[in-house]
C-alpha cells in the first residue's frame, strides 16, 4: 500500500502579519512558515495507518523556506520516503499551481492514497486535496477523521456539523482530506529529528513550470479594524439583551 | 562426642552454610547485577568523601531531621559497630570451645571501660529498638505506607532477641565467675542475678541456649539482610562513600543518541545507581517530604526505589537462569519497567524539587533515575498533549508561551530610560530575564520593577533582547535532552558575542543550568548570580540605599532551585531585613521548604486528580503563622503559583504574594 | 455565459443548512449590483419539498436515488454537468463538508477560477474574504469567465436568505451517474454523555461571579436556549460545582467556540489562554477594569443576575 503525503507551509499567525507595498499580497520579510496543522495531521494518520499494515509512506512538499525540518520531523516520525519539489515556489504561489506540481509526481508514483489537509489557513484559490482530486481525475472525500484500508477500497468517517458523522465507502485510488488524525500528531524528540538529518535524504524534484491561473485576483488585500477594548454594550437588561440577540445572529448562531 | 567439640563443628557448619548464603546471595545481587548495568563515573576527591563516611555515617548527621527517630537509630547504629565486637568473640569462642573455653578478644575483651560502653549500649539499643517497635505497631506514621512493615518488625525482635540473649550470656558468665570485669558490666550483672536462683548446671544450659539463640538469630539476620531493607547494613558504607559530589543541579551528561535515550530497563542504568536502589531503607523520609505524594498523586520516592530495587533483582535472577539454562523466556522479562512495573503517571509527577534527595540519610539519587526514565518515554513520544505542546513551542519559538521570539522583549517599551542592548554594548551584568518573567503578562509589571531597582541603583546591566531562549533547566528535567542542547547551544552563541561580567537572574531554574550545566556541554564558563544575592551585595556596599523601613511582618519561601539546589538562603533574608520587614520563617523552611509543584516541568503539563494541590498546602501553612500579612517569593514560578494559590484557597483578605524586589522597591 | 448566480443548497437528512440561507443571501447582494438572477440548485431524491422557503427566483432541481444522500462523486458529476451545461456568471457553494468536496475539484476539473472563504459581498459588489484565522482580508471581483466561490457564514444572515413564497421549482435532467466510486454507508450519532467542551461552538462561562452553585442554573438555562454548554473558569471547578470537564483556561480545556459568553469572570491570564481562539468572545463583569474586557469583542457591565433571565427569554423568542 502507497501512501502519499501532500503537505505546504504557511505563514505562522503567531508573527504579526502585514500587507506588502503593492497592497495585493502578504510582506514575506517577517514570516515565518510552519506546516499547515491539517498537513501535520495527514502525516500523523498515514503513519499510523503504516503502523497497522503493510504501507510506506512517502511526503511531498514544496521548496520553501524551513521545508527541509519538516520532512525531517516526518522521516522520524516513521515516513519512508522524502521529495521536495524544486522550483520558483516563492510563497506567493496559489493551491492551483502547487496541485499542479503535486499531480506530476502522483503520475509518477501511482498511490493508492494520497492524503493531504482538508483545508490550510491561507487558502485563497479553493484547497489543495479536492484540486488535486480534480486534475487527476480521482474521487476525493473531505473532513475525514478516520480510515481503515482494504486492499480495493477505503472506508472512512466523514465529519459532519453537530458531532454526526458519515461512513463513506471510496474505492481506491482517492485522494482524502483530513479533519484530524485518529489521534493528535505525535511529538517526536529534538534528538530523533537530528538523527534524521543524518540518517534520511530528500529527492528533489524540479517543476519547471508554475501555473498559477486558477485563482481570482486580489484588488486589494487589508487587515480588519481591532479594537483596543470591548465594544461596551449600554442599557438595561432588556436592550441589552435585545443587541445581544443581534450579535447572536450576525455571528450566525441565532 | 562431648559437647565442646560438637559445639565447635555446629558454630562452624552454620558459619559455613549463613556465609555461603550471604555470600551467593551477595555475589547475585552486587556484582552479577551490577555489572550489567553501565559504567559510573570516576570518583575522585577521597578526602571530601572520608569526611563525608566520618559526619553522615559516624555521626548520622542526616538521620536527627527526624530527631527521635534519628537518635534511636544512632544508639542501633553504633550499638551495631560496638557490639559488633562481642559477635565476633562469641563466633571465636564457639569454635576454640574444644580447647580455650571462655574465650575472649585479645587486648580489648577485658577492657573496662569499652565493656561498661558495650553493656550501655547492649540496653540504649533494646530501648531504641521498642521505640521502633512501638512506631511501627501503634502509631503506624504516614511515611511507612508500602513499606515491608512485617520484615521490619521480624528484624527489630531479631535485634532485641541478640540484645537480650547478649546480656542473658554476659549475665550467667558473670554469675559463674568467669568475667574478671564483671563490675564493668552493671546491666549483665543484674540480668544475670536473675538466675542465680538456679544451681550452676542449670545456669551453663542457660547460658549455652542463650549463645545458641545469640548466633542462631544473627546468622539468620545475616542470610536474610540481601536483597531487602536491611541490605542497606552492607551497602550504606559505599553509597555513601562513592556518592555524587557534583552539585546537585548538574544532571549527569548525556551519551551519544544512538537511536535510544534514557533507561528503558534497569540494566540501563548505571551501576552506581543501582547500588541506590540496593541501599533503599524503605524509612519514608522522602515520601513525608515529596509534594507530589503530598499532592495524592501516583509517585513515591521510596516505592519508587522499591519497585526498582525488586525489579532489579528479578530480572537479574531471571536473567541468570535464562542465559544459563536456557530455558523459556521468563515472564519477567517480557514486563517493562518504564510504562508496566513504573507507569507513565509516577514518573510525570515529579517535580525534581529535590526534597526527597536533601531527606535521604543516605543520599540515594531519586530525581536522576526519574528523569533517566523520562528521557526514554520523551523518545518515545509518550508526553501529555499539553507538555507536547508546551516543547513544540520552546522547540520553534524558544519560549513555551507559543509566542514569537520578537515579543521576548515587548515588556519593556514603556521603559525610560530603554534598558541598554547587551548584544551591542559591552556591560558589566548581563539580565538573563527568562521565558515567565518577560512573557507572562500577569508579572511584567514585576520585571518592570526589577528593572527600575536595578537603574536606581544605578548598575551597569543589559539584557539580550530577542536572542534571549529558554535556558533549558526544565526542558532538561523533562528529558528532552535534544532540545535541551539546542537551546543551551543557541544561548551560548549569543552570551559568546557579547561582553560582559557576571549574569543576574530572577529566575532560579535558568541560575541552576546557566551555573551549573551550561558549563559541561562546552557551552561556556560563567559567574552567574541571583538577583537576591545581586541586592544583598548592592545593600550591603551601599550602591542601593532605602528610604524607608517598611515594617511588615512577613514570611519567606526558599525556592527549590535556589535554596536546595544552590544553597543559596541568606542572601534574601538579609535583603528581607534590610527592607525593615520582620520575617517569620515558614515551619517547613531552607532545605525543607515545599515546593510550589511548577518545577520539573508541571507547569507544562495536565494537572491530573489532586487531593491538595502543593502550592495550596503551601499558602495554608502561610496563613497559619500568626500576624502575616505577606509572603515572599523569589522566582517568578513561584510568583505565578502562589498569587493563583491565595485565590483557590480563598485567602486573599489574609495574604498577600510579593516577590522580593516588590519590598526593595517599595523601600527605596 | 449568462447573468445567473447558482447556489448550490446543502441539506443533510431532511434539513436545509443555513449556510444555504446565507449563500442566498450573497447571491441576491451580488445580483443587486451586477445583474442577474438567483437561482437555487438543489440535488437529492424526492425532495423538492426542501426548496419551499429558498429565497431563490428559481431553483433547479436534479432528482436521482444516488443523490439522495451527499457523496462527493455523484454530486461532483451532476453540478459539473449542470454547470457546463447553463453556463452560469456564478457559483456558490458553502465552505462544509458538502461545498468544500465540490467547489475545488470542479474548479481544477472544470478549469474554472474558484475564490474561497467569501465573507461578504459589498454594495459594489466587491467579495470580501478572510484568510489567516481572520486576520487578512481580501477584496475581489468575479473573473472575467464563471466563477466558482466558496462561502463561509459571518457576512449575512441566514433570514435574508428564507422567503415566504416558494420559488419556482424546475425539475433539470440528471445525467446517468453510474459506477460511482463514493458511497454512502450510514450516518454515526454523536454520543450522549459529558460533552466535549473544546469541541463546541457555543460556550455560556462561567467565573467566581456566579457566587454560589444554585445560580449555575441560570446560566445553565441560557446554554440550552442557545444549544450551547456551561464550562467555567477555575474558582468554579474548584469549588466543585462543576466537574473538571468544563474547566477552560491553562490546566483545563482550550476552547474554540464561535460564541464565548462569560458571566462573572474577570480574566486571568490562565483563563484567557484557554480561549483565545474563540471567534467571539462578550463578557458580562460588573467591574470595568476587569482584564477580560481586553480580549472580548463586547462587553456588558451590568449584574449578570439581571440579564440572564432576560437574555435567556428573549433567545427563546428569538428561536420561535
Amino acid at each position: 500500500m502507497n501512501i502519499l503525503v501532500l503537505i505546504k507551509l504557511v505563514p505562522d499567525l503567531v508573527e504579526e502579519l502585514t500587507i506588502d507595498a503593492g497592497g495585493t499580497t502578504l510582506d514575506m520579510t517577517w514570516l515565518r512558515l510552519i506546516i499547515n496543522e491539517l498537513d501535520d495531521h495527514a502525516i500523523e494518520e498515514a503513519i499510523l495507518l503504516k503502523e497497522r499494515g503493510e504501507a510506506s509512506v512517502t511526503i511531498v512538499a514544496p521548496d520553501v523556506e524551513g521545508v527541509d525540518d519538516v520532512l525531517f520531523t516526518a522521516a522520524a516520525k516513521g515516513a519512508d520516503r522524502l521529495i521536495k519539489l524544486t522550483g520558483n515556489f516563492t510563497e506567493q504561489v496559489n493551491n492551483h499551481a502547487l496541485a499542479r506540481a503535486f499531480t506530476s509526481i502522483i503520475k509518477d508514483l501511482n498511490p493508492d492514497l494520497v492524503l493531504t489537509g482538508v483545508q490550510a489557513h491561507d487558502d485563497l484559490d479553493g484547497s489543495v486535496g479536492p484540486l488535486v482530486a480534480g486534475y487527476m481525475g480521482m474521487p476525493y472525500v473531505g473532513y475525514v477523521s478516520r480510515i481503515s484500508l482494504s486492499s480495493e477500497t477505503a472506508t472512512v468517517h466523514k465529519e459532519y456539523p453537530g458531532g454526526v458523522i458519515a461512513v463513506m465507502e471510496v474505492k481506491l485510488p482517492t485522494v482524502m482530506g483530513i479533519q484530524a488524525a485518529e489521534q493528535p500528531p505525535r511529538y517526536v524528540a529534538v534528538s530523533k529529528v537530528r538523527q534524521a538529518m543524518k540518517t534520511a535524504t530528500i529527492e528533489e524534484r524540479t517543476v519547471d513550470e508554475l501555473d498559477l491561473s486558477g485563482g481570482v485576483t486580489v484588488s486589494r488585500m487589508f487587515q480588519p479594524e481591532i479594537s483596543e477594548r470591548a465594544t461596551m454594550i449600554e442599557g438595561d437588561e432588556e436592550q441589552v439583551s435585545a443587541r445581544l440577540i443581534e450579535i447572536f445572529r450576525e455571528a450566525g448562531v441565532l | 562426642m562431648s559437647y565442646d567439640v560438637i559445639k565447635p563443628i555446629v558454630v562452624l557448619l552454620s558459619l559455613i552454610i549463613a556465609g555461603l548464603i550471604f555470600g551467593l546471595r551477595v555475589y547475585q545481587l552486587l556484582w552479577v547485577n551490577l555489572r550489567r548495568g553501565q559504567p559510573s563515573n570516576p570518583f575522585g576527591q577521597w578526602s571530601e568523601r572520608i569526611k563525608g563516611l566520618i559526619v553522615f555515617v559516624g555521626a548520622q548527621l542526616r538521620l536527627f531531621r527526624f530527631p527521635i527517630p534519628g537518635i534511636a537509630h544512632f544508639f542501633i547504629f553504633w550499638g551495631f559497630m560496638l557490639l559488633s565486637l562481642t559477635i565476633l568473640q562469641a563466633i571465636i569462642e564457639g569454635l576454640l570451645a574444644f580447647m580455650k573455653p571462655n574465650f575472649v578478644l585479645p587486648l580489648i575483651g577485658n577492657f573496662g571501660p569499652l565493656a561498661l560502653i558495650q553493656d550501655l549500649f547492649i540496653l540504649f539499643v533494646a530501648i531504641a529498638v521498642v521505640y521502633g517497635l512501638y512506631v511501627r505497631l501503634i502509631t503506624n506514621p504516614e511515611r511507612y505506607k508500602g513499606s515491608h512493615k512485617s520484615e521490619g518488625v521480624m528484624v527489630l525482635f531479631f535485634i532485641l532477641t541478640i540484645m537480650v540473649s547478649l546480656l542473658v550470656m554476659n549475665g550467667i558468665r558473670i554469675n559463674l565467675g568467669e568475667d574478671p570485669i564483671q563490675y564493668w558490666r552493671p546491666i549483665s550483672l543484674n540480668v544475670g542475678r536473675l538466675f542465680t536462683g538456679l544451681n550452676e548446671r542449670g545456669q551453663i544450659i542457660i547460658g549455652e541456649v542463650a549463645y545458641w539463640i545469640h548466633l542462631g538469630i544473627v546468622l539468620a539476620f545475616l542470610t536474610e539482610l540481601p536483597g531487602g531493607k536491611h541490605f542497606h547494613v552492607v551497602t550504606a558504607l559505599p553509597a555513601v562513600f562513592l556518592r555524587d559530589l557534583e552539585p546537585p543541579g548538574r544532571l549527569p551528561p548525556t551519551p551519544e543518541f544512538n537511536g535510544d535515550f534514557g533507561v528503558s530497563a534497569v540494566e540501563k542504568f548505571r551501576w552506581r545507581q543501582m547500588l541506590d536502589f540496593y541501599t533503599c531503607t524503605e524509612c519514608g523520609r522522602c515520601q513525608e517530604v515529596c509534594p507530589a505524594y503530598n499532592s495524592g498523586s501516583a509517585l513515591s520516592p521510596k516505592l519508587l526505589m522499591m519497585s526498582l530495587r525488586d525489579n532489579l533483582m528479578e530480572r537479574g535472577e531471571a536473567l541468570s537462569a535464562h542465559s544459563s539454562n536456557n530455558v523459556d523466556k521468563p515472564a519477567i522479562l517480557e514486563r517493562s519497567l518504564v510504562g508496566e512495573i513504573i507507569t507513565d503517571e509516577i514518573l510525570w509527577a515529579c517535580t525534581s524539587c529535590l526534597a526527597c534527595d536533601q531527606e535521604c540519610p543516605l543520599f540515594i539519587e531519586h530525581v536522576t533515575p526519574i528523569v533517566d526514565m523520562r528521557r526514554h518515554l520523551v523518545i518515545e513520544g509518550r508526553l501529555d498533549t499539553q507538555l507536547q505542546d508546551a516543547l513544540s513551542n520552546l522547540s520553534r519559538y524558544g519560549n513555551s508561551f507559543g509566542q514569537s521570539e520578537r515579543m521576548r522583549a515587548k515588556w519593556t517599551q514603556p521603559l525610560q530610560p530603554k534598558i541598554r542592548d547587551a548584544r551591542r554594548e559591552a556591560v558589566e551584568y548581563l539580565w538573563f530575564v527568562g521565558d515567565y518573567a518577560s512573557y507572562s503578562a500577569s508579572i511584567n509589571d514585576i520585571t518592570c520593577t526589577t528593572a527600575e531597582v536595578f537603574q536606581t541603583a544605578d548598575l551597569d546591566f543589559g539584557i539580550l533582547y530577542d536572542a534571549e531562549r529558554n535556558s533549558g533547566n526544565d526542558v532538561r528535567r523533562v528529558g528532552e535532552e535534544g532540545l535541551f542542547e539546542m537551546l543551551a547551544e543557541k544561548n551560548s552563541m549569543a552570551l559568546s558575542k557579547c561582553t560582559f561580567k557576571t549574569i543576574v537572574t530572577t529566575d532560579p531554574h535558568s541560575y541552576n543550568t546557566i551555573k551549573n550545566e551550561y558549563p559541561i556541554n562546552g557551552n561556556g564558563h560563567y559567574s552567574v548570580l541571583h538577583y537576591s544575592e545581586l541586592l544583598d551585595r548592592l545593600i550591603s556596599s551601599g550602591q542601593l540605599k532605602f528610604s524607608k523601613q517598611l515594617g511588615y511582618k512577613v514570611t519567606y519561601h526558599d525556592p527549590c532551585y535556589l535554596g536546595r539546589y544552590n544553597g543559596v538562603y541568606d542572601a534574601p533574608r538579609r535583603v528581607i531585613e534590610a527592607t525593615g520587614c520582620e520575617l517569620i520563617e515558614m515551619p517547613r523552611n531552607r532545605d525543607r521548604a515545599f515546593c510550589c509543584g511548577a518545577g520539573g516541568g508541571r507547569i507544562w503539563m495536565e494537572e491530573g486528580e489532586v487531593k491538595e494541590r502543593p502550592s495550596e498546602s503551601r499558602i495554608r501553612e502561610a496563613a497559619e503563622l500568626d500576624g502575616i500579612s505577606t509572603f515572599v517569593v523569589a522566582c517568578p514560578k513561584d510568583l505565578t503559583m502562589y498569587r493563583d494559590a491565595v485565590k483557590t484557597t480563598g485567602q486573599e483578605d489574609r495574604l498577600v504574594v510579593k516577590d522580593l524586589i516588590e519590598l526593595v522597591h517599595e523601600a527605596l | 455565459m449568462n447573468q445567473d448566480i447558482f447556489v448550490v443548497i446543502e441539506h443533510l437528512r431532511g434539513q436545509v443548512s443555513d449556510i444555504s440561507y446565507i449563500m442566498l443571501a450573497a447571491a441576491r447582494a451580488l445580483a443587486q449590483s451586477q445583474g442577474g438572477r438567483v437561482l437555487g440548485i438543489l440535488l437529492g431524491h424526492n425532495a423538492q419539498g426542501l426548496a419551499k422557503n429558498l429565497a431563490a427566483d428559481q431553483v433547479l432541481y436534479l432528482d436521482h436515488p444516488s443523490l439522495a444522500d451527499f457523496t462527493s462523486d455523484a454530486y461532483q458529476r451532476a453540478l459539473a454537468s449542470l454547470i457546463t451545461e447553463q453556463a452560469p456568471r456564478a457559483v456558490f457553494f458553502g465552505n462544509t463538508s458538502i461545498g468544500a468536496d465540490l467547489a475545488s475539484f470542479l474548479s481544477a476539473h472544470l478549469e474554472l477560477p474558484l475564490l474561497h472563504a467569501c465573507h461578504s459581498v459589498t454594495s459594489e459588489g466587491k467579495l470580501i474574504s478572510q484568510i489567516c484565522g481572520g486576520k487578512i482580508m481580501t477584496e475581489s471581483d468575479l473573473a472575467n469567465t464563471m466563477t466558482l466561490v466558496t462561502m463561509i457564514p459571518g457576512g449575512f444572515k441566514s433570514e435574508e436568505g428564507q422567503s415566504e413564497k416558494p420559488p419556482e421549482v424546475t425539475s433539470m435532467t440528471t445525467p446517468a451517474l453510474e459506477n460511482l466510486r463514493v458511497t454512502l454507508k450510514e450516518y454515526i450519532e454523536p454520543e450522549v454523555g459529558d460533552v466535549d467542551i473544546s469541541k463546541e461552538p457555543i460556550l455560556i462561562a462561567v467565573g467566581r461571579g456566579i457566587q454560589n452553585q444554585d445560580n449555575i442554573e441560570l446560566a445553565e438555562g441560557l446554554a440550552k436556549a442557545l444549544d450551547g454548554v456551561v464550562c467555567a473558569s477555575r474558582p468554579v471547578v474548584d469549588q466543585g460545582w462543576l466537574p473538571s470537564t468544563r474547566l477552560v483556561g491553562k490546566s483545563g480545556k482550550k476552547v474554540k467556540p464561535e460564541i464565548y459568553l462569560t458571566l462573572g469572570i474577570s480574566g486571568a491570564p490562565e483563563h484567557i489562554e484557554g480561549i483565545v481562539d474563540s471567534k467571539l468572545i462578550i463578557a458580562i463583569n460588573t467591574d470595568p477594569s476587569a482584564p477580560i474586557f481586553d480580549v472580548a469583542q463586547y462587553g456588558v457591565e451590568i449584574d449578570l443576575f439581571d440579564l440572564v433571565e432576560a437574555l435567556t427569554e428573549k433567545v427563546g423568542q428569538a428561536k420561535g
